[in-house]
């Protein structure tokens, strides 16, 4: 399946790609907006998030695992691993909020939603004509959305 | 500003934040090197300190929401055309420092420009021109010593021969070069570019005088080694790794002076390469101290062609000054197979300001003697020119090919391609664009494989439009428009520089 793969060789930190993901989540589709009042009004947050130690640094998202412990770990079914797609989906109305995804995860890729008892994930931009917002929006070819 | 010296306050640009867009988001902060962008915690917003600003617009290209615009500060001095604010600034600085001024980039000085003085011909009625996406074009250029005339001979069957034995050549597809910019000054990641760009468009780019990093010696068949007075990175398998040696004598954006590459930009790659201790500062003197005559510079050239067996064209690059075509002729005398002739508009990674924008002359003027000057001596078979120093267009590659140049060099387009702004602070160190630094957070804003698609792109580009040009002239081949001055007019130049040139007025 294609994946976005982050190359930390190349990644600028300059975090466009964490705009461009809550500008696809948003309501708005407006990043001004999005940024500006859907943050506040509803938690609206990137499913990525940029890491930086020294002078590396390297966008981290779900990698949508072949076996994922996040799924694994879930205890109520809220995340599954699509045997179609490959995608790890996330399911927000069989979410209990227990965060056992976010422990089981080793790479970090699962956030709390700021206000709700929810998690963040990226869900790879499903339904989003160009592909991946993030990949769209790095000004650097650091992320790459493709086969492996 | 409060707690600034007074004259910080006379900064050259304005950042323009719409506050309407402007969401506070912090790219703008992440990009700048020069910290003109920063987060206010009182506030709780991102603000800039124009002073700070150096106007190299890499903010205003990632800001995601076009909040802003980099503008000249429009608070002016009194109009004065003796002392124009660029000398009031100079002063007020040298007056605070105490030191020589530096400049990165081409000379911005207002010379003429004589490329936009020459117009190019095309064929009406009399001569047809030539579609060339219908029929072969040839934009194949060989570089080096051509035989003054070759012989034949036919064996038993009437099968011909060649019986002259040619110098080494260097092969190009297209005639223009990626010109001298030393592992160093721009860093790693755009060698590799430009090393697979020329690979890929079947043109050669020149190491610049800091060595070639051993990872790129495969891109050989596409490499000029350059020795210069530092002679940094030169050894045996150096001068054997690429199919041209040049030597380097002068550079157009400062004549007569040699380098200095801070200690701040030798990191380990660089520090292998160049073959000088992390850390320390690179210095090229200004002579090479090993030639103080035409006789030396004949020794070094074959003692270059010895070492690399003769298979190799020898190149010597000079800056272009008063008697450059005086200068070319020896030279070529001495045995190089190609002179690159260096104007003075071009680039540089640093240079005194005084030097760069007061010596040498355009590549025009320059080109166009040295080529009539070898042409007058009957020695221009033995060496092929290179232009060097402004060449911004397709066009400027035709007339200056039409002016006598084999190929030219491209350096500070070359940089263009990949994002430069010419914000001239190259000697900084900081370069926004991740040009001219071997910062690793910095250098890595150019992704080698962007950058050497980009380049390949501009080399097709250019070629095709070259290729328009020609087929408008009613020629099929580059070889039938070098030195072809009929093919140039002059517009509102005086006599003086028609001669020069070797051009006719428009209308004649």
């Amino acid at each position: 399946m294609k994946r976005v793969y982050p190359d930390k060789e190349y990644c600028i930190g300059c975090h466009l790609c964490e705009l461009a993901c809550i500008t696809a989540h948003s309501a708005s589709k407006d990043l001004i907006i999005a940024y500006r009042d859907e943050r506040a009004a509803s938690g609206l947050s990137p499913c990525k998030r940029v890491f930086e130690k020294g002078d590396t640094c390297v966008a981290i998202s779900c990698r949508h695992c072949d076996e994922p412990s996040c799924v694994a770990a879930c205890i109520s079914g809220g995340l599954h691993k699509d045997p179609e797609t490959g995608r790890t989906v996330y399911d927000r109305d069989k979410c209990v909020g227990c965060w056992s995804c976010l422990m089981a995860c080793p790479y970090g890729a699962i956030r709390r939603h700021p206000i709700e008892n929810k998690i963040v994930k990226c869900d790879l931009c499903e339904g989003r004509a160009e592909g991946p917002a993030c990949v769209q929006a790095c000004p650097n070819a650091a992320l790459k959305y493709e086969e492996r | 500003m409060l707690f600034q010296p007074v004259n910080k306050n006379y900064h050259e640009f304005c950042i323009d934040r719409d506050p309407d867009l402007c969401i506070s988001c912090k790219v703008c902060v992440r990009q700048c090197s020069y910290q003109a962008h920063f987060f206010d915690e009182a506030r709780q917003k991102v603000v800039h300190d124009n002073t700070k600003c150096i106007g190299c617009h890499r903010c205003e290209a990632l800001c995601p929401t076009a909040a802003l615009n980099i503008r000249n500060k429009p608070s002016d001095f009194r109009t004065n055309k003796l002392w124009r604010p660029v000398f009031l600034q100079n002063i007020y600085k040298q007056a605070d420092t105490g030191g020589v001024l530096l400049a990165g980039m081409g000379s911005p000085v207002d010379i003429p420009v004589y490329w936009d003085r020459m117009l190019l011909d095309a064929s009406q009625v009399t001569n047809p021109s030539i579609d060339p996406l219908r029929e072969p074009m040839e934009l194949k250029t060989f570089l080096g010593a051509k035989p003054r005339k070759i012989s034949v001979e036919n064996d038993k069957n009437g099968k011909p021969s060649l019986k002259t034995k040619l110098s080494p050549q260097i092969e190009l597809e297209v005639p223009i070069m990626f010109a001298a910019m030393s592992f160093g000054a721009i860093n790693f990641n755009l060698h590799q570019a430009m090393a697979r760009a020329a690979t890929e468009t079947g043109v050669v780019y020149n190491t610049g005088e800091g060595g070639l990093h051993k990872s790129l010696y495969k891109y050989g068949r596409n490499t000029i080694v350059q020795v210069a007075s530092g002679r940094f990175g030169v050894h045996l398998d150096y001068l054997k790794a690429g199919v041209g040696i040049e030597i380097k004598v002068g550079q157009g954006a400062k004549p007569g002076i040699g380098g200095h590459l801070p200690g701040e930009k030798i990191n380990d790659k660089v520090s292998e390469t160049r073959m000088v201790p992390i850390g320390s500062d690179a210095i090229s003197p200004a002579p090479h101290h090993d030639i103080y005559s035409i006789e030396d510079l004949l020794q070094l050239i074959f003692a270059l062609k010895e070492a690399s067996e003769y298979k190799v064209p020898v190149a010597v690059k000079i800056a272009a000054v008063h008697n450059v075509a005086a200068i070319a002729s020896g030279i070529v005398r001495a045995g190089a197979d190609i002179v690159t002739i260096d104007g003075m508009r071009g680039g540089t990674g640093a240079a005194p300001a005084m030097i760069r924008d007061n010596v040498g002359i355009p590549i025009e003027l320059a080109l166009a003697q040295v080529d009539q000057r070898l042409r007058d001596e009957g020695i221009r078979n033995q060496a092929s020119i290179v232009a060097a120093g402004g060449i911004r267009c397709s066009a400027d590659v035709v007339k200056a090919i039409a002016l006598g140049a084999d190929a030219v060099y491209i350096g500070t387009a070359t940089l263009i391609a990949v994002g430069c702004t010419i914000c001239g602070r190259c000697y900084t160190g900081k370069c926004p664009w991740g040009i001219a630094t071997n910062d690793p957070k910095l250098s890595k804003r150019q992704n080698p494989d962007i950058a050497a698609k980009k380049l390949t792109n501009l080399i097709h580009a250019w070629g095709h439009e070259i290729e328009e040009m020609l087929g408008g002239m009613g020629l099929n081949s580059i070889e039938s428009l070098r030195g072809n001055r009929d093919k140039l007019r002059g517009v509102g130049l005086s006599d003086t520089e028609l001669d020069i040139l070797g051009i006719k007025h428009a209308g004649r």
